[in-house]
């Protein structure tokens, strides 16, 4: 027996990698994934539709075992030791936890004996969990009746309820409005500060932006990119916009540029535009300005924009996230 | 205009998660009851699938000639008894197809729950409705000409039982294979449902059928299940028509849960 509780390790997973066949065509859905994750850490699965993220999570919760390469969750391997997997985890899908003709109190009785809590017990958890979810006046109505706000709070409390060492949510916000988004993000980030390690999927940029201390940015079935969203948008840099008043001024602007910045900077003119991408650009920018000024081409117009996580997906992928999350939709089907 | 709060409490983490290993007969039980309970909350629900039972009752019953031996009655009920069963059992799969599609029953698949277990808890709730049911139409027929064999009506619930277990097992393996496409499960459901009725003599006794309509009544389990009901609703025990229906519930239970098990072994 591992004693796990002494690792920081919580998942680790070698050249793991799940194919699905569909109409006698092979799909990799994931391909050779190595992670690491360590306790107390909140990551974020990022990546389009049909990406292998979720398929990803389905076998990190066993529900889908894996076609090769092996992951442990919480010192347990996924296939040998699913049963106490199972116990260690919780797990919010994309859909809801409670059947919509059960009782959310009912349901969440139901989710303690199925991890063997006595009654006395249970009890004292379910009213700890409604009070913490704010969910005592609904908890006796049948779940069809709760708003979908309302029914996410039951799934996640639903979840919860092992005291689990890692919590998984796929596409925890898919279908809820920004209003129960944002209350949802609150909870999420609640959970992480308790020490609850948090690995969730989501095709959101601004979620995993505003969540994860981590991204792990999945396309095609592996890693392309795996740091904090702050580091992944720093490495890619700030876009300088400049703006000038003629094509000549533009071009000598951008050769003067490309010797005054240094490190990976990427220069571009398009007419009487120069863009310009450059780490910290924003600190670099005024006196880039000044020094252009100074040279007889004065810029006329300025913008600096910060990189979104798009880009970043976008730079890694010369796609960006939006594009391709309705185009590979059909791998995501297989997968499900 | 819905309000939203955030709450103030925190969920306390423990270092070890508060769970237990558990064993296949507590895991049935835990599926069991969560299954029931709904029902238990709200037994106007178990009514919906007598709407056809009782409307026969109702509207062909009393088209039903006299026989030599007793009222039409004593010969119709312990059939439609069996066809109550048979709505029933065979159309609780659809529960599972709407667990399926909300994402509750991917919920259980990630709980520690066995996989066995989250069959044969089901399956084994379908007793409920069934006696319940079997109660209800009972009650409904007996200020008519139909005189209660109180012996022969509990043997017979037992019987009824081990088919409505079989019956709801290999709805549920059906509703688990169809996933998220409820049309399938509707389609296959209703496509064997009345091959099934129609040639079990539930409405019509089939001494006069062809051949070949006999060869089909032959084979058919729910046969031998509506004659044992029969006898024994009549207050009759004639061993070899009750063992024969005693047989025949017994392998559509063992055969509806070999099957669903394996079924839902394999879901994901």
């Amino acid at each position: 027996m591992t004693n796990h509780t002494n690792q920081r390790s919580v998942i680790r997973t070698q050249a793991l990698t799940r194919h699905f066949t569909r109409s006698k065509k092979t799909v990799e859905a994931v391909r050779g994934l190595d992670l690491e994750i360590n306790r107390g850490e909140l990551v974020a699965f990022l990546g389009p539709n049909g990406a292998g993220k979720s398929t990803t999570l389905r076998m990190l919760t066993t529900l889908i075992p894996p076609t090769s390469g092996t992951a442990e969750v919480a010192g347990h391997d996924v296939v040998r030791a699913r049963s106490a997997v199972r116990r260690s985890i919780g797990y919010v899908g994309q859909g809801n936890a409670a059947a919509y003709v059960q009782r959310g109190r009912d349901e969440l009785m139901s989710q303690a004996r199925a991890h063997g809590i006595p009654r006395a017990a249970a009890k004292a958890r379910i009213e700890e969990l409604l009070a913490a979810f704010d969910l005592q006046e609904y908890a006796d109505r049948p779940v069809q009746t709760l708003s979908g706000g309302q029914r996410r709070r039951l799934d996640i409390a639903i979840g919860l309820f092992n005291h689990p060492e890692v919590l998984f949510l796929d596409e925890p916000s898919t279908g809820l409005d920004p209003q129960n988004r944002a209350n949802l993000q609150e909870q999420i980030r609640r959970l992480h500060e308790d020490g609850t390690t948090i690995v969730l999927t989501t095709h959101y940029l601004e979620e995993a932006d505003a969540l994860a201390g981590r991204v792990i940015v999945i396309d095609h079935g592996v890693v392309i990119a795996d740091d904090t969203a702050s580091r992944l948008k720093e490495r890619l840099g700030d876009l300088v916009l400049l703006g000038f008043g003629t094509e000549s001024d533009a071009a000598t602007a951008a050769s003067r540029a490309e010797s005054a910045l240094s490190g990976s900077t990427l220069i571009e003119r398009a007419g009487t535009q120069v863009s310009i991408r450059t780490p910290r650009g924003a600190d670099s920018a005024p006196a880039l300005a000044i020094d252009l000024a100074a040279h007889g081409t004065p810029a006329i117009r300025m913008e600096v924009h910060a990189p979104t996580l798009d880009d970043v997906f976008l730079d890694l992928t010369g796609r960006s996230l939006r594009e391709s999350a309705d185009s590979t939709t059909q791998t995501e089907g297989a997968a499900a | 205009m819905t309000t939203l709060t955030i709450p103030a409490t925190q969920v306390r983490r423990t270092t070890r998660p508060l769970s237990r290993p558990t064993g296949f007969l507590t895991d049935t039980w835990t599926v069991l009851v969560r299954e029931l309970t709904p029902k238990l909350r709200q037994p106007a629900s178990m009514l919906f699938a007598m709407v056809q039972p009782l409307v026969f009752l109702g509207l062909f019953a009393p088209l039903l000639p006299a026989v030599e031996s007793g009222s039409a009655l004593q010969w119709f009920v312990p059939g439609i008894v069996v066809m109550t069963a048979l709505m029933g059992a065979s159309m609780t799969g659809a529960d599972l197809t709407a667990e399926i599609r909300s994402g509750s029953h991917e919920r259980l698949l990630v709980s520690p729950l066995s996989r066995p277990s989250l069959l044969v808890g089901r399956a084994l709730k379908e007793v409920v409705p069934v006696l319940f049911q079997t109660a209800v139409i009972l009650a409904v027929v007996t200020p008519f000409s139909f005189d209660l064999h109180l012996g022969g009506v509990l043997v017979g619930a037992v019987i009824v039982s081990l088919f409505a277990i079989g019956l709801g097992a290999l709805s549920f393996a059906l509703a688990t294979a169809a996933k998220e496409q409820d049309w399938v499960f509707w389609t296959v459901q209703q496509m064997l449902i009345f091959p099934l009725l129609l040639l079990s003599g539930v409405l019509l006794p089939l001494d006069g059928a062809p051949g070949w309509l006999r060869f089909l009544s032959d084979i058919n389990p729910m046969t031998y299940v509506v004659e044992a009901e029969r006898a024994l609703f009549a207050g009759e025990f004639p061993a070899d028509v009750v063992i024969s229906g005693f047989v025949a519930a017994t392998a559509v239970a063992v055969l509806g849960v070999l099957v669903g098990v394996r079924t839902m072994e394999r879901s994901s």
